[in-house]
């Protein structure tokens, strides 16, 4: 055992240095180079002020703003130290009843709106700080926010479709709108 | 499935088995002291061996190196536990994290030291950074360095014939670390900062958001515990805020070791559906990658070391048959969506999109289920717990696999390995004669380590669901009703004694009921393999080689890829068929009830 004692302990204490300060320490400084904006959580500024990252989902209740996912982390949505998804399993009447009252707030605020429901806009995402919502998620909120705004709705649409990503190289996962920077646009154009 | 869904999984499949070979080969040449890296890195390697007093050309036997594997790991569960136990005193802790407790450490120290990671906690409001990169980062490097060096030491034991010594862990450990994982690791975290993971020590940033918030704020009582009336439901009061706080850290570099090394530890609590973990769909396309980049490795690895590539292209092959029948059945469930959803008027057509991100969809959801739950790795970019029951079927049941196929870093392939000789045994039964695994005799010392290693997990599981659900700490743990609370707690147990790691995360399980006995489950769950593992690696390493006769059965072609499947889905099946019928299949009937 003692053969094993000093080779164990020297080993352990050398490749930890290697791994847990040299290597983390390399990777910082290389990216904080390379890449400082990410590196630093790509935060959008306006004015001097931070406020939010293009990465980072933002909880929007009024009307004149498009809506993101619901997001179930606590207390309060879109809380940035809680992140994580509901849990909640298929049958659990929990999770039906809270997407009727999402269906509901949406009819609500929206009488006249025939378009389908789009699943992205009454589910809760997985980390609860979804910056995106599906382009359908997205034309389903025109009429509310135009004329919340008092705009075109074509204005508000032609917007939308500036913002809408498409899968990245062709192939990577799904078309998307980042509601944040949607709705910073639409504030800056009218000027707030 | 959809025609992209189609086209992901192809183009995944042609990557993953265009980087094995040369991958493989280099493994290979690193671990018998070969090869370009070895000359550039001599140096410091040879400093490391003169620090530690080990001398690199002395060889151990089989017990040797279980103990030197042995106290390295608990030396490693030992330093995460102290960081964890100290963090408040120590530095790179900006946001003033407090100790963690005692049940949640010991659970945390156990779970990286075994490769699990399995989080009872919420990274982004308990670890200090120092705890992150000085203890659970160093722990995906170990652990992953020590499944690997456990394979390479059973491959060399097929290599040799009458030989005493299977290798020299810390030299085995020294060189998978320096010239396998850390420069893999180094250049991907600098792909995932370049997508928008994050990389710093800053503090927590407040930012401050277009609108007001208006939320219920749960009471507190004086020892901050929830306050709740007389029916149970928790007291609010009406709150505002225009605050949000982004969390930061060295996210990057523990990410890449995180999937590269098969670990799954999140840096936050959403893991790999957290946009800073994960930002865009081509870093998760990478993440899913690394999962499986070097287990498909160590088939070719193994191909080269024992001389013959296609022994090594057979094992690869019967995973990758088996690992596109469960992704194409992960994508195909989630895509279905959620009946009980589309009565109440929603569209349907994006899927089941509870628990998932808008950027990843159903395809990346469900093929990156399907991969970090054969692959040991726990990772997860959607919340298993809301998948459909027979979408969550799916993880569940490639954890039940026995994580071989594609598996964990060199735990996948000794695991398939193991299945392998069991499946010329059973060969050799059916047809009268004394099986054999190339040009070793497979007999009663080797039959019983195969035999330890392929029940102790399940023992492990069964056994700790049934204490679970018997007791009342362990139903206390329960989010949903009905069957799924059942698959909470059978999903919790299968995850940790595989030492996967992922969760049906609903289960409250940071309770010294669960933080104990999982932390029991995942010990032996990775002990109770590795032991026997070398053992058997021991008495292959001693036995003479035996030229291949007409009566050798072939293990290389469609025949023995055929009987090795069947192998691992018959055990896999046997075991837990009568649990899972409790679970995910009680629920998919009630879900869709019969008319």
């Amino acid at each position: 055992m003692k053969t094993l004692l000093r080779p164990a302990i020297t080993l352990f204490v050398l490749l930890s240095a290697i791994t847990g300060i040299v290597y983390p320490l390399t990777v910082t400084s290389i990216a904080q180079a390379v890449f400082p904006g990410t590196a630093a959580g790509s935060l959008l500024v306006r004015g001097g002020k931070p406020v939010g990252s293009t990465l980072i989902g933002q909880n929007f209740a009024e009307q004149k703003y498009f809506w993101g996912r619901p997001s179930a982390t606590s207390p309060q949505p879109y809380n940035g130290i809680t992140s994580g998804g509901s849990n909640q399993g298929p049958l659990n009447p929990a999770l039906v009843a809270a997407v009727k009252e999402r269906i509901e707030t949406l009819k609500a605020v929206d009488p006249g709106n025939q378009l389908p429901i789009p699943a992205d806009l009454v589910t809760a995402s997985a980390s609860g700080l979804d910056p995106h919502i599906s382009p359908a998620a997205a034309r389903y909120q025109v009429a509310r926010v135009a004329a919340a705004r008092k705009l075109p709705p074509e204005q508000v649409a032609a917007l939308i479709d500036v913002h809408t990503e498409g899968r990245q190289w062709g192939l990577f996962g799904e078309p998307r709108v980042n509601v944040l920077l949607l709705n910073l646009t639409l504030d800056d154009q009218q000027g707030k | 499935m959809t025609i992209h869904a189609w086209l992901l999984l192809g183009v995944y499949l042609a990557l993953l088995l265009l980087a094995a070979k040369p991958l493989g080969s280099y493994i290979a040449a690193v671990m018998e002291g070969r090869g370009l890296a070895l000359r550039f890195g001599g140096g410091i390697e040879s400093l490391l061996y003169r620090l530690c007093g080990v001398r690199r050309d002395e060889e151990m036997g089989w017990l040797h190196y279980a103990l030197a594997i042995l106290l390295f790991n608990v030396l490693g569960a030992l330093a995460v536990y102290t960081l964890q136990r100290l963090q408040l005193w120590l530095p790179l802790n900006p946001q003033g994290m407090a100790h963690v407790s005692p049940d949640s450490s010991f659970n945390t120290a156990v779970s990286f030291a075994t490769n699990t990671n399995w989080q009872g906690y919420s990274g982004e409001s308990t670890m200090s950074y120092l705890t992150q990169m000085l203890g659970l980062t160093v722990q995906n490097f170990f652990s992953a360095a020590t499944g690997i060096v456990v394979v390479i030491a059973l491959i060399r034991s097929f290599a040799r014939h009458t030989a005493r010594t299977i290798g020299n862990a810390w030299v085995d450990l020294t060189r998978i670390t320096l010239y396998v994982l850390l420069p893999i690791a180094l250049v991907y975290a600098l792909f995932l900062v370049s997508q928008g993971a994050i990389q710093n020590f800053d503090p927590y940033k407040d930012v401050t958001t277009l609108q007001v918030t208006e939320y219920d704020n749960p009471k507190l009582d004086a020892a901050g515990q929830p306050l709740k009336d007389d029916k149970g439901v928790a007291i609010t009061e009406p709150a505002t805020t225009q605050t949000q706080t982004l969390p930061m850290g060295p996210v990057a570099s523990q990410e890449a070791i995180k999937t590269l090394g098969t670990n799954g530890g999140g840096f936050f609590n959403a893991n790999s559906a957290h946009p800073y973990e994960n930002p865009t769909p081509l870093s998760n396309f990478i993440q899913m990658l690394s999962i499986f980049l070097i287990p498909a490795a160590l088939c070719l690895t193994f191909g080269r070391m024992v001389g013959d590539m296609r022994q090594g292209w057979a094992v690869l092959a019967a995973m990758t048959l088996m690992f596109v029948v469960v992704a194409i059945a992960a994508i195909s469930f989630e895509q279905q969506g959620n009946p009980l959803l589309a009565n109440l008027g929603v569209d349907m057509a994006a899927g089941n999109m509870e628990g998932k991100e808008t950027r990843f969809g159903i395809a990346e959801s469900g093929l990156f289920a399907t991969i970090t739950t054969l692959a040991s790795c726990g990772a997860v970019n959607a919340m298993h717990d809301s998948f459909t029951p027979l979408g969550g079927f799916v993880p569940l049941w490639d954890m039940m696999l026995g994580e071989v196929v594609f598996g964990g870093v060199g735990t996948g392939l000794y695991g398939m390995l193991v299945f392998a000789v069991m499946a010329v045994f059973i060969a050799g039964l059916m047809i009268g004669r004394t099986p054999e695994y190339l040009g070793k005799k497979i007999e009663a010392h080797e039959i019983k380590m195969v035999s330890i290693t392929i029940l102790v997990t399940p023992f492990l599981v069964l056994a700790g669901t049934a204490i679970a659900v018997m007791t009342t700490d362990g139903i206390a743990g329960i989010a949903n009703p009905g069957a799924h609370g059942f698959s909470e707690i059978l999903y919790a147990f299968t995850s940790a004694a595989n030492n996967n790691g992922s969760a049906f995360a609903g289960l409250s399980a940071n309770t010294p009921f669960y933080n104990g006995l999982l932390a029991v489950a995942m010990w032996f769950g990775r002990f109770g393999v590795i032991v026997p593992v070398l053992a058997l690696a021991g008495g292959l390493a001693a036995k003479k080689r035996i030229t291949a006769s007409a009566g050798t059965m072939p293990t290389h072609g469609p025949l023995f890829v055929v009987l090795l499947i069947g192998t691992v889905v018959l055990v896999g099946a046997l075991n837990y068929v009568p649990a899972l019928a409790l679970g995910p299949v009680v629920e998919h009937l009630m879900l869709y009830p019969a008319h």
